[in-house]
């Protein structure tokens, strides 16, 4: 596929609380000849809205769509959430005539119609099979060799694979595997790797998410992670941002830093630590880098 | 009379299976697996699918949509993938929580979550600081979103109409 070209889906949470995953994203797609088109009034993506309304939660999702096929362009989604419920809506209105055309109805409100005619990707699916291994391989100039992280591809990116039509395993995912080894890094293999970071639930329980975090990061350590890499900015707040709660909480020490996965790629394709944005990490990778510099 | 002894439909289960993403629910022949699979399961006694799905065959409808239990389903879609039966889990609980919100059940993250997307478009707020930011940071700034069109499409979905309890989302 030569055509690179997406419309860039930031979401609510990436461009306000995680710009590390915005910055380290732009750098990498850039070297790697990926053009992003700013997405214009762009809304909510309609995954919070889901709990309240099903019917919103379509409508604001298609939205979004028909923007996306206003412009001619398939989105190109960073966040798990954004992904499942815009690749879900246009999957759902594509299938469901009735459907759609309870959905046309609202939409046509504003004038918009959905039609089908775009698609929706995540940024790994964009890396994994549009830009391909070969190309982001050939992009490698400093193998992040002898380092071991642990991958967490989160839920949205994998299931409901009634959805996500991309291959990949729900209850052992291999995508972002694939993509951390072709950093030169080993991605070390830890129990129950598929499972939930348990953000989604954080606004109404806290202590439940925490042990589930606390319990993943133990499984990592114990797989003798050096780092975690995620790609969706809600698994990042729970293990990065909360991490140092989670561990006052049980009283435990991780110092697990968590990285977006464009950054781990982004280092090894040369960019430096600050261009990457990895001094705004909550967690420092001071020890990782340490052992970069001196591989 | 106990739950077990009325029959495994109800007037609840109907409306449940006659709501978009709840059509699976009535497949459930409580084998477990569900719970078996769940991470919030796991870790806490106050949540389980199976018990979910139990209760609203049986038609405990005050039960479940005033509770608590249908918000702690972290939307993992485990039991989803798992499910012999294939129930549509996950979404038979969305389709719970729709239920629950239209009877004035709402968790304050959702009346928080309802005034961003009421007032902005979306559930983060735009700042003066975070767009400050991003200038630094070298990052487009961000456009507001259309609030002309989403006040529409908030009025057409009965959004509008959703009675949140103001001011508790502080």
């Amino acid at each position: 596929m030569s055509e690179t070209k997406y419309l860039l889906f930031l979401g609510c949470v990436i461009p306000y609380r995680l710009s590390s995953y915005e910055i380290s994203t732009r750098k990498v797609l850039a070297k790697l000849g990926v053009d992003v088109v700013e997405m214009p009034e762009f809304n909510c993506c309609g995954y919070p809205m889901d709990s309240v309304n099903h019917d919103l939660m379509l409508t604001l999702a298609a939205r979004n769509l028909c923007v996306a096929e206003k412009q001619g362009l398939e989105i190109l989604a960073l966040c798990n959430g954004c992904f499942c419920s815009l690749n879900e809506t246009n999957k759902m209105l594509k299938e469901d005539k009735e459907l759609r055309e309870k959905i046309n109805g609202y939409l046509k409100e504003i004038n918009m119609e959905f039609k089908g005619t775009t698609e929706v990707k995540h940024l790994v699916h964009v890396l994994a099979e549009d830009v391909r291994f070969e190309k982001i391989k050939n992009a490698v100039k400093r193998p992040l060799t002898n380092l071991y992280v642990a991958q967490h591809s989160g839920c949205h990116l994998v299931r409901p694979t009634k959805f996500v039509e991309h291959g990949d395993d729900p209850e052992n995912p291999k995508m972002l595997k694939d993509l951390i080894k072709l950093t030169g890094a080993e991605c070390v293999d830890y129990q129950d790797e598929a499972r939930c970071c348990g953000n989604p639930i954080i606004g109404v329980n806290e202590e439940v998410p925490f042990e589930m975090a606390r319990e993943k990061l133990d499984h990592m350590r114990v797989a003798k992670a050096e780092a975690m890499i995620t790609v969706c900015p809600f698994c990042h707040l729970m293990f990065d941002l909360n991490q140092p709660r989670i561990e006052k909480t049980f009283n435990e020490k991780f110092e697990m830093p968590v990285l977006h996965y464009p950054q781990l790629l982004g280092l090894a394709m040369g960019f430096s630590p600050e261009e990457l944005a990895l001094n705004t990490l909550r967690v420092k990778p001071v020890k990782l880098l340490e052992k970069l510099r001196t591989n | 009379m106990t739950y077990e002894e009325k029959s495994v439909s109800s007037k609840f289960s109907d409306e449940i299976r006659h709501r978009l993403g709840g059509e699976t629910i009535a497949f459930c022949y409580q084998c477990g697996t569900c719970a078996s699979s769940c991470p919030v399961a796991k870790v806490t006694d106050k949540y389980n699918p199976r018990e979910i799905i139990k209760l609203s065959l049986l038609g405990a409808r005050k039960e479940i949509v005033a509770g608590d239990t249908i918000w702690l389903c972290c939307s993992c879609y485990n039991c989803q993938e798992r499910c012999p039966q294939e129930v549509e889990i996950a979404d038979v609980i969305y389709t719970l929580r729709n239920i629950a919100i239209q009877e004035g059940n709402v968790p304050d993250i959702y009346v928080a979550f309802a005034e961003g997307i009421s007032n902005e478009g979306r559930i983060v707020p735009v700042s003066k600081f975070a767009e400050k930011k991003r200038e630094e940071y070298g990052l487009p700034p961000i456009k507001p979103a259309n609030m002309d069109a989403l006040r529409k499409i908030l009025q057409a979905t009965s959004f509008s109409k959703i009675q949140f309890k103001k001011g508790e989302a502080q």
